[in-house]
């Protein structure tokens, strides 16, 4: 992907001021049908592990009874696949919608850090801005972040659809695969399990991020004794107020340190 | 099993709270950029809300079934190696990892 990404960024010219209000920002010799097919061809990559993710989602979300259409609902309304195989466990058991805000609210918290850098300034009309916002998973971003620079509003928006298409129909796979199936696999919910220990193990790379994992292993510990019913809710309360905590201490061993200095 | 009204809500809520916290940063960039408390938060909060995340998981799916401790136990242990000696690739790691444990599950 990041091979692809190279040429392109290498044969788009600096946009000169004599032509660039024309060309529409498009690389010289371009056409939007050029750059949507360009899109497309940098999603194929991360494309490959989205769409067997949402087949897994389809069959699990019809192995654990939930109708048919939550799946293609879930990944239409929210377009979030950790969020939504996450979802699937919660709805079964009916979780309180409270609940279920909080954990939307934490998990898709990083969404929050993307704008720093995603290119959404290439899209100019109001309702494919409101698409490349809500489109704004963590692979466009990953993907947009390896080759700054390159981004027109062909490009980004025909990635952005690639992706949700290949997310939303992995799905509705999955559904069909699943009313097939002669019974039940057994154990296939473990595949959320097996993703979240992988992005734990990706986050944390380096030592600096153990005291956040102690504490978060501290806030469940206590949330799982003290609320057996509702230990994820409480642990993601109680882990970010340690957070806090641990934020307010940092400022005053600066400022004391600071003070003595002074 | 919730009634489809229940789904609904669960899907509105998700995309109203999804569309906001992927748009609001752009409307309100600047303060935020500069927000040395935002950006330590972003710093230490992943790692941890992922590990509450696998931990609530597991014991969800072990809740249901004690007896699957030690599927769970061998199936975490296979994906976690293949991850970090296997060059870090989800589709693998995950893969592995669920076949594992739905192949224990059913044999035993």
């Amino acid at each position: 992907m990041r091979n692809a990404a190279v040429p392109d960024a290498a044969a788009a010219p600096a946009p000169t001021p004599s032509t660039a209000p024309i060309a529409d920002d498009l690389p010289a010799g371009s056409t939007p049908r050029a750059e949507v097919a360009t899109g497309v061809r940098m999603s194929l990559a991360a494309g490959l592990g989205m769409f067997p993710l949402g087949i897994a989602f389809g069959v699990l979300v019809m192995q654990t009874g939930l109708p048919w259409w939550v799946a293609p609902g879930l990944s239409v309304a929210l377009f979030a696949g950790s969020v939504e195989l996450l979802l699937v466990g919660l709805m079964v058991v009916g979780t309180p919608l409270a609940t279920i805000a909080l954990t939307i609210l934490l998990v898709n918290f990083r969404h929050v850090f993307y704008a720093f850098s995603f290119p959404l300034h290439v899209v100019r009309h109001p309702l494919a801005r409101c698409y490349s916002l809500y489109a704004l998973i963590d692979e466009a971003y990953a993907v947009t972040a390896a080759s700054p620079g390159t981004w027109n509003r062909f490009r980004l928006l025909a990635m952005q659809a690639a992706f949700h298409s290949y997310w939303v129909g992995g799905g509705i796979v999955g559904v069909a695969i699943a009313s097939f199936l002669p019974g039940r696999i057994e154990g296939l919910e473990y595949a959320l399990c097996a993703l979240f220990i992988t992005l734990t193990l990706d986050a944390c790379r380096s030592r600096r991020q153990l005291p956040s994992l102690l504490l978060a292993g501290l806030a469940y510990t206590v949330a799982a004794v003290v609320a057996p019913g509702s230990a994820l809710f409480v642990g993601l309360l109680a882990f970010v107020a340690l957070l806090l905590g641990r934020y307010q201490l940092l400022r005053r061993r600066e400022r004391l340190r600071e003070r003595r200095h002074a | 099993m919730p009634e489809p009204g229940y789904f609904l809500a669960v899907m509105g809520i998700g995309f109203v709270l999804t569309f906001a916290l992927r748009a609001m940063p752009f409307a309100i960039l600047q303060p935020l950029r500069d927000s040395r408390a935002v950006a330590t938060m972003a710093l230490w909060m992943p790692v941890g809300i992922l590990a509450i995340l696998t931990v609530s998981t597991l014991r969800t799916s072990l809740d249901a079934d004690p007896a699957r401790l030690l599927p769970a136990a061998i199936a975490t242990a296979v994906t976690i190696a293949v991850h970090l000696l296997g060059g870090r690739r989800t589709v693998l790691s995950v893969g592995l990892g669920t076949a594992t444990f739905v192949v224990l599950v059913n044999l035993g």
